[in-house]
């Protein structure tokens, strides 16, 4: 390990560092513009100059430079301080004085930095220059005269997202970051750009003008929109959440959020049901809470009642629902709303056992049914990673888009048990290969027969889920052998229904149908009594992601009018209906909800036990269907945001929208 | 003054033909198998006896360059030469002269530079003006595949070897050897960080040498005669002949071949028949092309024309483009016209440059109306400071040395213009 001395300060630092994170393991703050840990380096801020002996007698970019053994590296010489001052000068002189009318205002890196290490006035007496507006499409709101062309965006679209969509036009000081021809970035993670832009010339379009940052409170959660989990924090002001950002966590999502992740937060206070209502002749009408309960109570339905939780749900909700079930002497629960039927006798099965994290260092990749890009954006980006470094992947299933070279094998599931020599070669030769099951593969019977390939070539086996339920109400036994399908031949006169908008709820009849849920959309429809209950933001709660991964969120706001967290539902509702659940409060509901599954109680990867045996006559057939048709209108919340309902019509249907004039 | 006999560029002129058939009359080509039998060390090492320093400017010691490429490929990666071509320094037209009259030189100077560094093939990136010169050097690359010069066993060396001739789209930065690789590969020419310096990655990832077309054209040359008769000319350290091109306001402008080190009075005297209006008329010399700061009349007149010899003055050799400027030249306006250039030829990708060109551009604009304050000269003179050795290529070093000439030297003229333009304005106000 090379040693290097830091300001006087003599360290070792790992082999392959750059001075610059040699001088950050010393403690010392490098100011940066340009570069980004996660994004290839390029060098051409300049702000990290640092003076280097041995070398040129001229101050050195640290970011790019290698530190090698024996280095001297000051960086609180003269000749770094007035080398910072004079980038942060040039950085300046073109940069508009918007700051009072910007919202990266407060969060801004020039601003910052250009108090920590700038001259504090400017010399320059000519104009500044301008640059025309650029379109980036209905999240990124741009401002390029702010630009100070760190080019952290253009390497992000070409290196993580992996469309080179972004790029830099004209050379000098004419140079203009703008996308091809001016069109909407069109990728699932597009609005990553914003976080990394240090300036405001890349913003959030819906959030625009909405607050300062000192405004927010802000409050660690994680995310519903798919079962990746990926880390957020929720910044709110008052009763509204105003905009979701990524948190950094390497197993999960490293620091980026998917677009749906983050701009479906304005169908929170979009569509919400936020009174009791009653079906009265066949019509909905506004009612109690007491009057509700009673006409759930009147129906008598004893044990036979059924609860279906939807994909949104956290495991406190869930575990409230199986206890009062078991209270009333039922167990007919079920998450998989759209009649999928997989075994789940064990987790190990039917989780990503390779983790997100382990996914990267594959060699060889068989995906089966799984529309990756739009189930698991984030996924997607691993993915990508991992065919870099030089992953062969190959599709079982229709085309899509892939952000990387795979071959695609064929619509049909039954290709799994003729696939071409060539794959079978690559894949039981590679040293880490893995296997990875979408929803579209498990409808089509796919799980065994892929488990049979995996285990022949070795290889890591896994299931992407796409809902943020999922793990947790397996754990939790919402699962009925034959599926849902089970549950309507047992005709409950009772449904629970957790926020379940995916269900065929006529196949039901008549059973009374209790819509436990925070959204106006198709379970609200279907149902005879409607229970006002709390978003994943208005509510603290537990969520699994697809690789087993326990993770807790906190509340962020109150949900709106009656509305109530829905284990407090479900408690008063044991209470109407004459049973006792055994708790009373939140503490008591997750002490028994760990005592139940001893895993929900722990942070981290849950522990399924090893993979069973591969089940040898199971077989794989018919045209694989990808579960999802319109990325960004996956969930009740995002069908009620409207900023989602125009990144689908502009994205992904082609719609024109005229921007107003100003 | 070089004699007849010495002289590398035979048909510098264009009085002869420039076609193979020319060229072998001319001595190119003659036994080239001789040549490479020498093997890669003995030419390597030839080249390095007859002290020839980079043509392009930098004067980096070419065989050393050549002796950084890898003796054998561990990874099976293919090493590369890549020939610049990209001449677009202001006041430069050497290579084109090469090129257009003499292309064979370069041809047969690819193939055993290529040899001796052991590279798979020679890119020539040219410039995209230069359309005629393209032209010439296509038909002349063809010739030599024609005639069994270039590609599998090229000139019967039993080493397979092939030249491809890129044409550039006319940007100056492209010159530069990273932004050229860049270009070559298809993206915008943007020069790279270094480490990794091109002879460890470079073209497409792979080992790279890039050399200015004078060097490699000379060498052929170097290996007949022997690098002591090349290292016969010229000072200590500053050995061999070189192309100068003498521009501006002497009698006959040309291009010519001369032994390193010749005097500039003597340069001038012989070859560009004197100074515009006498020697006393002479104001100031930019000797190595625009990126030089320039040097005032009475310092050049008798300094030796090399390396050491002008860094010694403050300025450089650059590629010997000497532009000659006498009395009538506003010389604030022809700083400020390279300003300008440079302005417009930065690459925007780091910031120093990005910034500080137009910054630099702009007071110079001023100064030369005198529409500033004497302050701003000082001003002035830290943002050239502020650029220089900040930037990741040369160019920020190229744009901030004129400007640091000027006003080392024309300071009293800045502030006699700026003077003049207060009294002017207080007369008007009056």
């Amino acid at each position: 390990m090379p040693k290097v001395t830091v300001d006087g300060q003599e360290i070792e630092v790992p082999h392959g560092a750059t001075v610059l994170q040699a001088c950050e393991l010393a403690g010392k703050e490098i100011p940066r513009f340009c570069y980004h840990e996660r994004l290839s380096i390029a060098g051409n801020c300049r702000m990290c100059l640092v003076e280097v002996k041995p070398g040129p007698p001229k101050p050195q970019a640290s970011c790019a430079l290698p530190a090698a053994d024996g280095q001297e590296i000051r960086t609180d010489s003269d000749m770094v301080r007035t080398a910072r001052e004079g980038v942060m000068e040039f950085l300046l002189i073109n940069h508009p004085l918007d700051c009072p009318i910007c919202d990266q205002g407060g969060e801004c890196d020039l601003q910052d930095q250009a108090i920590a290490y700038g001259r504090g006035a400017s010399r320059y007496e000519e104009n500044k220059r301008a640059v025309t507006e650029k379109y980036m499409g209905p999240l990124v709101k741009t401002i390029m005269t702010r630009c100070i062309h760190c080019t952290r965006c253009v390497r992000f679209s070409e290196e993580v997202a992996g469309v080179d969509e972004i790029g830099a036009l004209y050379r000098g000081e004419d140079m203009q970051i703008t996308t091809y021809l001016e069109h909407a970035a069109k990728h699932e993670l597009s609005a990553n750009v914003i976080d990394l832009c240090p300036v405001g010339a890349l913003t959030s379009r819906p959030y625009a003008y909405e607050a300062r940052p000192w405004e927010l409170s802000k409050t660690l959660s994680i995310d519903v929109s798919d079962a990746m989990g990926a880390n957020i924090r929720v910044d709110s002001r008052g009763g509204a959440v105003l905009r979701v950002l990524p948190r950094i966590n390497d197993d999960v999502n490293e620091e980026w959020i998917s677009d749906k992740a983050r701009y479906q937060v304005d169908g929170l206070a979009l569509r919400r049901l936020d009174k009791v209502w009653l079906r009265k002749k066949g019509r909905l009408q506004q009612a109690s809470w007491d009057e509700a309960f009673t006409a759930i109570a009147k129906a008598k339905a004893g044990s036979s009642v059924a609860a279906v939780a939807g994909d949104l749900v956290d495991c406190e909700t869930m575990f409230a629902a199986k206890a009062l079930l078991a209270a009333l002497g039922s167990d007919l629960l079920e998450s998989r709303q759209t009649g999928m039927s997989y075994p789940t006798d064990s987790l190990a099965l039917v989780n990503f056992n390779s983790t997100f994290a382990g996914i990267e260092e594959a060699d060889a990749i068989l995906i089966v049914g799984s529309h990756v890009r739009w189930e698991a954006p984030l996924l997607n980006a691993r993915l990508r990673k991992a065919v870099k470094r030089g992953a062969k992947v190959f599709i079982v299933g229709p085309h899509w888009e892939t952000t990387f070279p795979a071959e695609f094998l064929g619509e049909d599931a039954g290709v799994l048990h003729k696939l071409p020599g060539h794959v079978g070669e690559v894949m039981s030769k590679a040293e880490r290969p893995a296997v990875i099951v979408g929803g579209g593969g498990l409808v089509a019977g796919a799980l065994h027969p892929a488990l049979a390939l995996a285990q022949a070539w070795n290889a890591g086996f896994n299931v992407l889920h796409f809902s943020a339920a999922r793990m947790g109400a397996l754990m939790l036994g919402f699962a009925q052998k034959g599926g849902i399908a089970d549950m309507v031949n047992a005709k409950p006169k009772l449904l629970l229904s957790l926020g379940a908008d995916e269900v065929d709820y006529s196949a039901f009849g008549d059973a009374l149908k209790v819509y436990i849920g925070h959204h106006g959309d198709k379970g609200a429809h279907a149902a005879d009594v409607i229970l006002p209950a709390s978003a994943y933001t208005e509510k603290p709660g537990t969520y699994v992601n697809t690789e087993g991964r326990v993770q807790l969120a906190d509340k962020a706001v109150f949900a709106p009018g009656d509305a109530r967290e829905d284990w407090t539902i479900l408690r008063a509702l044991a209470d109407a209906l004459g049973v006792n659940v055994g708790f009373d409060s939140f503490t008591e509901l997750r002490a028994a909800m760990a005592a139940a599954v001893p895993a929900l109680g722990r942070e981290g990867l849950a522990d399924y036990g090893p993979l069973p045996k591969a089940d040898a006559k199971a077989k794989a057939a018919g045209a694989i269907v990808y579960p999802i048709k319109d990325f960004y209108l996956t969930n009740p919340i995002a069908r009620a945001s409207h900023t989602m309902q125009r990144c689908s019509a502009e994205l992904l249907h082609g719609e024109d929208f005229a921007e107003a004039a100003e | 003054m070089l004699a007849d006999r010495d002289r590398i560029f035979t048909n510098l002129y264009g009085y002869q033909d420039w076609r193979l058939k020319a060229a072998q009359a001319r001595g190119d080509w003659d036994n080239t198998k001789a040549l490479i039998a020498r093997g890669q060390d003995a030419i390597i090492e030839e080249v390095k006896a007859s002290g020839l320093r980079g043509r392009g400017g930098a004067g980096f010691p070419t065989g050393m360059k050549w002796s950084f490429m890898p003796k054998e490929s561990k990874d099976g990666r293919p090493s590369f030469l890549v020939i610049n071509a990209d001449e677009s320094e202001p006041g430069s037209c050497k290579d084109r002269e090469i090129i257009r009259h003499d292309p064979h030189k370069l041809i047969e100077g690819a193939l055993i530079a290529g040899f001796a560094m052991r590279a798979r093939a020679a890119y020539i990136y040219i410039r995209g003006e230069y359309i005629r010169e393209a032209e010439t050097l296509f038909a002349a690359v063809a010739e030599a595949y024609d005639a069994g010069l270039l590609g599998k066993n090229a000139a019967g060396s039993g080493y397979d070897f092939d030249v491809f001739v890129h044409r550039g789209a006319g940007a100056y930065i492209c010159g530069e050897e990273t932004a050229m690789i860049e270009s070559l590969e298809g993206k915008k020419g943007q020069p790279r960080l270094k480490p990794p310096f091109p002879a460890g990655a470079g073209l497409y990832g792979c080992p790279t040498t890039v050399n200015n077309v004078e060097s490699i054209a000379v060498v052929p040359t170097i290996l007949r005669r022997g690098g002591a008769w090349f290292a016969s000319f010229g000072r200590e350290n500053n050995k061999g002949t070189k192309l100068f091109q003498i521009s501006g306001h002497v009698d006959k402008p040309c291009v010519v071949e001369e032994a390193m080190s010749i005097p500039f009075r003597e340069l001038i005297e012989k070859h560009a028949g004197g100074i515009r209006g006498g020697w006393d008329n002479l104001l100031a010399v930019i000797p190595g092309g625009s990126s030089v700061p320039l040097v005032p009349a009475e310092q050049i007149m008798d300094c030796p024309m090399d390396f050491d010899g002008l860094r010694e003055l403050g300025s450089g050799l650059g590629t010997a483009a000497v532009i000659v400027m006498d009395k009538s030249t506003d010389i604030v306006r022809a700083i400020s016209r390279i300003s300008y250039f440079y302005k417009h030829e930065s690459c925007g990708q780091c910031t120093p440059c990005r910034e500080g060109t137009g910054w630099m551009w702009r007071v110079m604009e001023r100064l030369r109306t005198g529409d500033a304050d004497v302050s701003e000269i000082d001003v002035l003179q830290q943002v050239t400071k502020q650029v220089e050795g900040h930037t990741i290529c040369a160019l920020g070093d190229a744009a901030a040395w004129p400007i640091q000439g000027l006003i080392r030297h024309f300071r009293p003229e800045l502030e006699r213009r700026i003077a003049e333009r207060e009294d002017a304005m207080q007369v008007a106000a009056e």
